[in-house]
């Protein structure tokens, strides 16, 4: 028999985020439930070898979660005859959970991990670990704090859950765009938190990402017929699949223009194109479709000067008007430098130069200068890498200024 | 005569595999896509997108109906599929147990009825 994956542990995991949802609804209580979960997870790590995997998996959690919550709560000496009858007789694991009901649970999940009265970092913290089921040691490493630090920002996240009432339920339809909104942004925090990788070492970047798609996959599944969130899952694929391309050996950054489009990842590729164009039929844009559309437009470049830089322009243009922001701005003038030529693109840049947030941002000095060096004020293109250079938050964006800098004429 | 290995699982299992499981996976359908291609029993191997990226079609009194999905959490649904020419059903047996999502997933096996790849091979030509 050829090597096989390792099938009690997809099953498991696959089983854990339905099993806690469901599981969060009857004990409501959110602790108590990862805990009886977790111990309903061992008892499966012993017994399903044993007695070959159940039929139905997320079922046999939630029945085996029950029994240890009584069992917890026994050992905690605390008031169990509540629970006790009202499990008097609990549903056989055979029955199973119908998709309807755990889709309904799950979406409770998500939209109680990113309530309002959470801070982003604390949603941020909550859905990695409640949602995507990762331990405290991996969240902590991820984001570079000690696990003691991380494993006090969620309690207290759970506590303000509890000390405002917050209900576990979806939230009634008015709302209910403003909370998608929010569980979509947080995955967006996680992914780019992975993508930019601000500091730590490089292997974070992909472990990150890959626990945001996987977010943005279930998301897909659980907020059904909504443009936005397939088109932030393209989003994210297209952007992944070229991760690989963005640094070289040593970390130092490998600007789009300079990447081996060989190496980018075509099935994930081709999986964001489908999405982008399902999405965009449904006539319901937004600004994840928007940035999905102007990833698309760069995967589908055979190489840097085939890219549709007219479309790009367009598409930023759009953007603009869901999102105004320097920082958009600042991408739509790279664009349209290439479009129309370098004096354009530093003409647009004159617009927004002033503005709070591009005077100290390193991008925006090193994409003037680069404009500037085009059009042969050397000096002022100097100037403007050494800028950016100072500005620059990492040592690879730095180098990557300097490097610039250097390669001027004299 | 030819069998479809229709190749069923649900997609929070999909999401549920590890890099290493990953590798594994594709290790055993490599093993699989060489040995029937190397004994003439490989006719075609698809392996699909997610679910997510599904539209579906029907048309009724005239009435076109396109919805997205399907959506499925915990059912499992097709996720791709292999043709094998096998001498008979246990030949087929033998070969769908090979395939690695027979261990998180469903494999179904339906003898073809009609079988017309010209295009195909024409597109791979």
């Amino acid at each position: 028999m050829p090597a096989t994956p390792n099938e009690l542990g997809i099953i498991l995991r696959a089983a854990r985020t339905p099993a806690l949802a469901t599981l969060t609804r009857q004990l409501r209580n959110m602790d108590m439930a990862e805990d009886a979960l977790q111990e309903a997870m061992a008892r499966a790590v012993v017994t399903w070898p044993m007695r070959g995997l159940p039929d139905n998996p997320t079922a046999w959690l939630i029945h085996a979660a029950k029994n240890c919550a009584i069992d917890i709560l026994r050992r905690r000496r605390l008031e169990t005859r509540y629970l006790e009858e009202q499990w008097a007789e609990p549903a056989a694991p055979a029955d199973p959970p119908e998709d309807g009901h755990l889709r309904d649970d799950m979406l409770r999940l998500i939209c109680t991990c990113c309530h309002p009265v959470l801070t982003e970092s604390s949603q941020v913290a909550l859905t990695l670990k409640v949602v995507a089921g990762l331990s405290v040691d991996e969240i902590a490493k991820a984001f570079l704090v000690a696990p003691t630090n991380m494993e006090r920002r969620i309690t207290r996240a759970k506590t303000k859950l509890r000390d405002a009432g917050v209900p576990y339920e979806v939230p009634a339809p008015p709302e209910l765009a403003d909370r998608r909104r929010a569980v979509l942004k947080t995955v967006y925090l996680i992914f780019n938190e992975g993508y930019k990788s601000t500091a730590g070492p490089d292997l974070l970047r992909p472990y990150l990402c890959d626990h945001a798609i996987r977010l943005g996959r279930l998301l897909a599944r659980l907020f059904r017929h909504e443009p936005e969130v397939s088109g932030l899952l393209a989003l994210m694929l297209l952007h992944h699949a070229r991760w690989r391309t963005r640094a070289g050996p040593d970390g130092d950054v490998i600007t789009l223009d300079q990447q081996d489009r060989a190496e980018w990842d075509r099935p994930m590729i081709a999986e964001g194109l489908a999405l982008v164009e399902k999405s965009l039929r449904r006539g319901d844009p937004g600004p994840y479709q928007v940035q999905a559309a102007i990833a698309a437009v760069h995967c589908r470049a055979t190489d840097f000067a085939a890219t549709d830089w007219p479309e790009i322009v367009r598409l930023y243009g759009v953007l603009e008007r869901y999102q105004p922001s320097p920082v958009i701005t600042l991408n739509r003038a790279v664009a349209v430098a290439q479009a129309e030529g370098p004096a354009a693109g530093l003409a647009l840049l004159e617009t927004i130069a002033t503005t709070p947030q591009m005077r100290d941002y390193p991008q925006f000095h090193g994409a003037r200068a680069a404009l500037l060096a085009e059009i042969g004020d050397v000096e002022a293109a100097r100037d403007g890498f050494r800028r950016a250079e100072e500005l620059a938050p990492t040592d690879s964006e730095k180098t990557y200024f300097a490097r610039k800098s250097a390669s001027l004429p004299d | 005569m030819l069998y479809t290995m229709l190749i069923y699982q649900a997609e929070a299992v999909s999401d549920s595999f590890s890099p290493e499981d990953q590798e594994k996976a594709l290790a055993g359908h490599r093993t699989l896509q060489e040995e029937t291609k190397g004994n003439g029993q490989f006719i075609a191997a698809n392996e699909l997108m997610p679910a997510t990226t599904a539209t579906t079609v029907s048309v009724r009194a005239g009435r076109e109906d396109i919805t997205d999905g399907p959506f499925a959490e915990t059912k499992e649904l097709l996720i791709g599929f292999y043709i094998f020419d096998c001498a008979d059903l246990d030949e087929a047996i033998d070969r769908a147990k090979q395939i690695p999502h027979c261990f998180t997933g469903h494999i179904e096996i339906r003898p073809v009825k009609y079988y017309d790849a010209t295009a195909v091979d024409g597109a791979a030509a």
